[in-house]
């Protein structure tokens, strides 16, 4: 696993250089009053990648979008999108966002808000009509084209949300918790978009509570808390090393501190769980009981789920 | 013009349309000249037996047509402060911001675009319903003031100064207090204009003060005696003459057009104030 010292010690992109990450930051931070919502992020994530960005309530998740995109300005730090340093007007041209809260202009229709943000962003007016179908049939809202948004609920404003960031194939998304609003089919949708924009080559940043589908779609994630990157790596990097051995035996009563090489682990009658045991240490763990007088009658090694680890994670952090 | 500028003004357009607002305004505003027209038509038998003649009646219509811009003035100022007090304030609120604010513009282009289609909304309204009534006066009893065309600039004018106070709260408090303070400062202001005049008229500095103090931090009141004065028949100007420095107590008495320098000191003031308004939204954390 890629630690978070590593990260920040990366190069400082330079230019508008194709090779430059999709976003770099170097202690970013932000301070509310007294409150410290962002703590000194600083990770790199590299072109074409579908990035997650997971934590709990108020770990600084929103804050770090919102200070990528402008919204709010850091208190301390840096950072740079597309090789440009954050707030880069011509950089937005090529920056898509799904804000977690938002709404459009009620009295518009989807098509409209569409035309808008194709104004806005701004894109050759001969590619609107094209531009607006293609988001109307991604995010699947081509039938309710022309009905007002005040009249849609709250999953189809997330899914004209998505379209509205997909306008002009930008290089770079932002989706702060795209599917909180949306059913299962939904949520499927918002899955096989992400992956099409993957292989269109686009980085994703992915803000979400919704740990399966992280874990379904995303490259790589950073685990922040209380402000704070504190794990950042991939899929496999994060849940390597983080596996869980059962053992079923017997003879060691009192002695399972003494097991060389292994934390203790707790007990549920026979059965004792080890964490954090690597698949090929399972034959020194099981010499070990052996040796000091246990009988082993089975072993049974388990990958922890994203979930498991991300709660150890957080469990960890408030431990130290 | 930046290109978002004209989107945005153009959307505020949209909204005052498809919220009903051009319409609401238009329904009770049309109401309200068919009374007044109905009124202007029973002047002539005000007289009883006696009728009136042709400079009676000039001078009546003159007085009511001024109460009647006085209303518009009024109905005006609130209207800008009410639409433009909440423009970005709710659009914050409710995060129809958060998808604009990081697309490649400026957000000193949703200030002005803001601004520009709320002055359009001001100057839409104020020139149709003003135009309308005075022809409908015209119809009905002959009676035109002298300057019309001034005096409905003046009224603009003073729209616009409401729109872009009624901005200013908007980048900063929530749309409901936005509109609070901004009407509470416009009748300060209207109040301290007519406390100054009484203090101009009895040679009171100290209290006249008040009446140019208040007319330069917020010019609405300035801009409504600009449009009193253009109202005024030369008749009705000879009339209050006689009075003096006196005539000034009187409120819907204006002596003299606001001089050169008061109208660059206004304009001076729209642009400083919007000036002031975009560097408060561009230091607004969304």
């Amino acid at each position: 696993m890629a630690d978070v010292a590593e990260i920040s010690s990366a190069a400082t992109p330079d230019g508008v250089a194709a090779g430059s990450p999709a976003i770099h930051t170097v202690e970013l931070s932000k301070r509310f009053g007294s409150t410290v919502a962002l703590a000194g992020l600083s990770m790199t994530v590299p072109r074409g990648e579908v990035f997650g960005f997971l934590g709990p309530n108020g770990a600084g998740k929103t804050t770090s979008v919102k200070l990528l995109l402008g919204l709010i300005s850091p208190t301390a730090g840096e950072g740079w999108l597309l090789g440009q340093r954050i707030g880069d007007l011509k950089t937005r041209r090529r920056i898509g966002y799904l804000p977690e809260l938002f709404r459009y202009q009620s009295w518009l229709s989807a098509r409209e808000v569409l035309a808008l943000h194709c104004e806005l962003a701004p894109l050759p007016r001969s590619s609107w009509n094209d531009e607006i179908t293609t988001a109307l049939d991604t995010v699947g809202l081509t039938d309710r084209a022309s009905d007002r948004v005040g009249t849609f609920s709250k999953g189809m404003q997330q899914r004209l949300g998505l379209g509205v960031a997909l306008l002009g194939k930008p290089e770079l998304v932002f989706l702060d918790e795209p599917t909180s609003a949306l059913d299962p089919v939904g949520r499927h949708d918002v899955r096989e978009i992400t992956r099409r924009l993957r292989e269109r080559g686009t980085t994703v940043f992915l803000n979400s509570h919704l740990l399966s589908e992280v874990e379904m779609v995303c490259d790589r994630v950073a685990v922040v808390d209380h402000g704070r990157v504190i794990a950042l790596g991939t899929i496999h990097d994060l849940l390597r090393g983080a596996d869980i051995v059962r053992v079923r035996m017997t003879g060691l009563n009192g002695r399972l501190g003494q097991l060389e090489g292994f934390a203790a682990p707790s007990e549920d009658g026979e059965w004792l769980t080890f964490r954090n045991v690597k698949e090929d240490q399972v034959p020194d763990l099981v010499a070990e009981i052996v040796r000091l007088g246990g009988r082993v009658y089975a072993v049974e090694s388990q990958q922890q789920s994203l979930e498991d680890r991300f709660l150890q994670l957080l469990e960890d952090e408030e431990t130290k | 013009m930046t290109r978002a500028i004209w989107p945005i003004a153009r959307m505020t357009l949209v909204e005052a349309s498809r919220r009903r607002m051009l319409m609401a305004l238009a329904a009770m505003t049309f109401l309200v000249i068919a009374g007044v027209g109905y009124g202007f038509s029973k002047l002539p038998e005000i007289g009883g037996s006696r009728p009136l003649n042709h400079d009676d009646l000039n001078q009546i219509s003159s007085i009511l047509t001024i109460l009647t811009f006085f209303m518009f003035s009024f109905v005006l100022a609130f209207a800008a402060v009410f639409v433009a007090a909440p423009a970005i304030s709710s659009d914050v609120e409710s995060g129809v911001i958060l998808a604009m604010v990081p697309r490649p513009i400026r957000r000193s282009d949703i200030v002005i675009g803001r601004w520009l289609g709320l002055s359009m909304v001001v100057v839409i309204y104020t020139v149709t319903a003003t135009l309308i009534e005075l022809e409908v006066v015209n119809l009905v009893i002959g009676y035109l003031p002298p300057h019309p065309f001034e005096a409905i600039s003046f009224l603009v004018a003073e729209g616009v100064v409401a729109v872009t106070l009624g901005l200013l709260f908007s980048t900063r408090v929530a749309p409901m207090t936005g509109g609070i303070v901004a009407t509470i400062l416009l009748l300060a202001a209207w109040f301290a204009g007519i406390v100054g005049n009484i203090g101009f008229s009895f040679g009171n500095d100290t209290v006249a003060a008040f009446g140019t103090i208040s007319r330069l931090v917020v010019p609405t009141d300035g801009m409504w005696r600009g449009a009193l004065f253009y109202l005024q028949t030369p008749q009705l100007l000879a009339v209050q003459a006689i009075a003096g420095r006196r005539a000034a107590a009187n409120p819907f008495y204006a002596g003299s057009a606001p001089p050169l320098p008061y109208l660059l000191w206004t304009a001076g003031w729209i642009v400083g104030l919007l000036a002031l308004t975009i560097l408060s939204f561009r230091r607004k954390e969304l």
